[in-house]
């Protein structure tokens, strides 16, 4: 059995439950950080554990900690991101509902380090549910001392708010994410300024995923050598991938960072459903470049999967099968990224549009020559000309098909 | 006539403001608040959460109409929504809505006439790994098939 950082504990019953929690060395880690370690043993710890973000960008969480500046007298603050709108990803929906203390650990942890004493959970609208049980956890916390004034006898004060987003995928970008939590439409801003300097009301901010700061206790408890040895040095830990489509077990499984794509589709979620043959896979979100089936020989961790012209992303993989139709993917997400697009920027609001309109037309059978091309280079145009992201986002996805898929494409307009 | 809030969702809505340091901050919050208690966020229920936050109503509006949860018109009692995204796509999602337009006799975005009943089709809900999967009101339902819907529908009160 492999080591499990995150999703140990997830079959107890009323894990979620905070006296269970401390059944199971709950607490332990805000305890050990908060009365045995200063701020910048925690930060050390944190860079030397090569944790890198869970939400989509892959940068390390220590090194974004360190760029918050610690000598100005603006609050600072803390944003969860718990939006989880890539299609394909479910992971911090399990961390939140079967471990939302560890969660809480992480955010408190966290915020410690980097002086924060506001941290809000900016939570896709969806999962009101989870909402609720997250702001039963909170109270728990606040209960027990591990929130809000002097915790623990350190001195140090935390409070933690759960705001609900109300359905726009875009708000999972971070800059989005801040204006949406501002009262604003989550149009996102121009960067620099990053949010580490102005951010959230214009002050210092963190932003992180979910899992990665789930991360955070195991971290504290165990090390940073013991989590880089967990996975690769340089990309430390374990990750909850989520594997949905044309597999026998579709679900969450909890793995090292650098676990090879074949066997977890192969070996852990049990192989292709119905004896079907693999075409090809999405390895990390919708917006993440499509591998083929030749091409998954490889392992699940940033760098390499950048190095295959992929990304892992949320480390959401989603299985096509011999039978699903490219044509049908493609129009899938094209109308995702045209439903999604904030509108901001000419390339990707008119982008999307265009090539949504193109792919509809070829699906009703009306396609014509040059439509593929057409395809390729309006996407070509929003690489790296717009605003936020997700220009790039809807792009890369789609030139992948285009290049890899041409053929079948071509086949579906004559 | 102006709306009204009971006591109690006034306490509530009190306690978001005094979440953040700026009022306006507590825009979605508040407005989730207006929609689960008037069930929509049309004219009226915009120019009170505009008078709760010291804010224009065209500001409310500008937020209302950027984000899908907010329902300009009501909804009836039950909502579903349907996701319509890849992976549920892959596992059948168009048969699913098929089935559910035949069965209450509605297309996406419409209402049944005893208002019982609205239908949306919605991107990723977050719950691949369940696909086909619906949401009803703030319910996840996955693993979907013509049997599990008729069960899920024919139970609700
Ligand atoms: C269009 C778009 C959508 C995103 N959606 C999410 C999301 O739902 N959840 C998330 O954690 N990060 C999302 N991100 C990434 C965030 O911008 C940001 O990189 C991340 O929250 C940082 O946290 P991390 O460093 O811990 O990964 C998205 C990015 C883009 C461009
Ligand atoms: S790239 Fe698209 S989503 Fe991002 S800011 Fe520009 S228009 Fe909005």
């Amino acid at each position: 059995m492999k080591e499990k950082v995150l999703s140990e504990h997830f079959s107890i019953d009323n894990f979620f439950k905070l006296d269970v929690y401390l059944k199971h060395n709950g607490y332990q880690a805000v305890k050990k950080a908060l009365t045995e370690l200063n701020p910048e043993k925690i930060l050390k710890e944190a860079k030397a554990a090569n944790l890198r973000g869970r939400g989509g960008a892959g940068f390390p969480a220590g090194v974004k900690w360190g760029f918050v500046p610690q000598n100005g007298d603006k609050p600072k603050y803390m944003c969860v991101n718990a939006d989880e709108g890539e299609p394909g990803t479910i992971k911090d929906r399990y961390i939140m509902t079967h471990n939302p203390h560890l969660l809480l650990e992480g955010i408190i942890i966290s915020s410690y380090c980097v002086g924060i004493n506001t941290a809000y959970i900016y939570i896709r609208g969806e999962y009101e549910n989870i909402a609720l049980r997250l702001e039963t956890a909170i109270d728990e916390a606040f209960q027990k001392g591990f929130l809000g004034k002097d915790i623990l006898g350190s001195g140090f004060d935390l409070d933690i708010t759960i705001h609900r987003g109300a359905g726009a995928y875009i708000c999972g970008e971070e800059t989005a994410l801040l204006e949406s939590l501002e009262g604003k439409r989550g149009n996102p801003r121009l960067k620099p300024p990053f949010p580490a300097s102005i951010g959230l009301f214009q002050c210092p901010t963190v932003i992180n995923n979910v899992e990665t700061l789930a991360n955070i206790p195991s971290i504290i408890l165990k090390g940073a050598e013991w989590f880089c040895a967990l996975g690769l040095p340089n990309d430390g830990g374990t990750r909850i991938f989520g594997v949905s489509g044309m597999v026998k077990n579709p679900g969450i499984y909890e793995l090292p960072v650098g676990t090879n794509l074949k066997d977890l589709i192969f070996k852990y979620a049990g192989g292709m459903k119905e004896g079907k043959k693999l075409k090809a896979v999405i390895p990390g979100g919708m917006s993440s470049p499509i591998l083929k089936a030749d091409e998954i020989d490889i392992t699940m961790d940033s760098d390499t999967l950048m190095k295959a012209d992929s990304m892992i992303g949320s480390g959401a993989v989603i299985v096509l099968d011999e039978d699903t139709s490219i044509l049908d993917v493609l129009t899938i997400i094209t109308k995702f990224y045209s439903h999604e697009s904030c509108g901001q920027c000419t390339p990707c609001r008119i982008g999307n549009s265009w090539i949504k309109k193109i792919v509809t037309r070829i699906s009703r059978g009306e396609g014509k020559d040059g439509d593929i091309d057409n395809i390729a280079r309006l996407a070509s145009n929003m690489v790296g000309k717009t605003l936020c992201p997700l220009g790039d986002a809807a792009a890369m996805p789609i030139l992948s098909i285009v290049k890899k898929f041409r053929d079948e494409l071509e086949t579906s307009i004559k | 006539m102006s709306l009204e809030f009971s006591d109690k969702t006034k306490k509530t809505i009190d306690k978001i403001i005094a979440r953040y340091p700026q009022k306006e901050a507590a825009l979605l919050p508040v407005l989730h608040v207006i929609q689960k208690e008037f069930g929509q966020i049309s004219e009226e229920e915009e120019i009170l959460a505009a008078s709760l936050l010291g804010i224009s109503q065209v500001k409310v509006r500008e937020v209302v109409s950027f984000y899908t949860m907010f329902n300009r018109k009501a909804v009836g009692k039950y909502h579903i929504q349907v996701c319509s995204n890849l992976t549920c796509t892959l596992m059948g999602a168009a048969n699913i809505l098929n089935f559910i337009e035949e069965k209450l006799g509605i297309k996406p975005g419409e209402t049944t006439s005893d208002k019982r009943f609205t239908l949306s089709t919605v991107e990723c809900l977050g719950a691949c790994e369940q696909a086909p999967s619906m949401m009803v009101n703030f319910d996840y339902h996955g693993h979907l098939d013509k049997e599990k819907i008729n069960e899920i529908l024919d139970n609700l009160e």
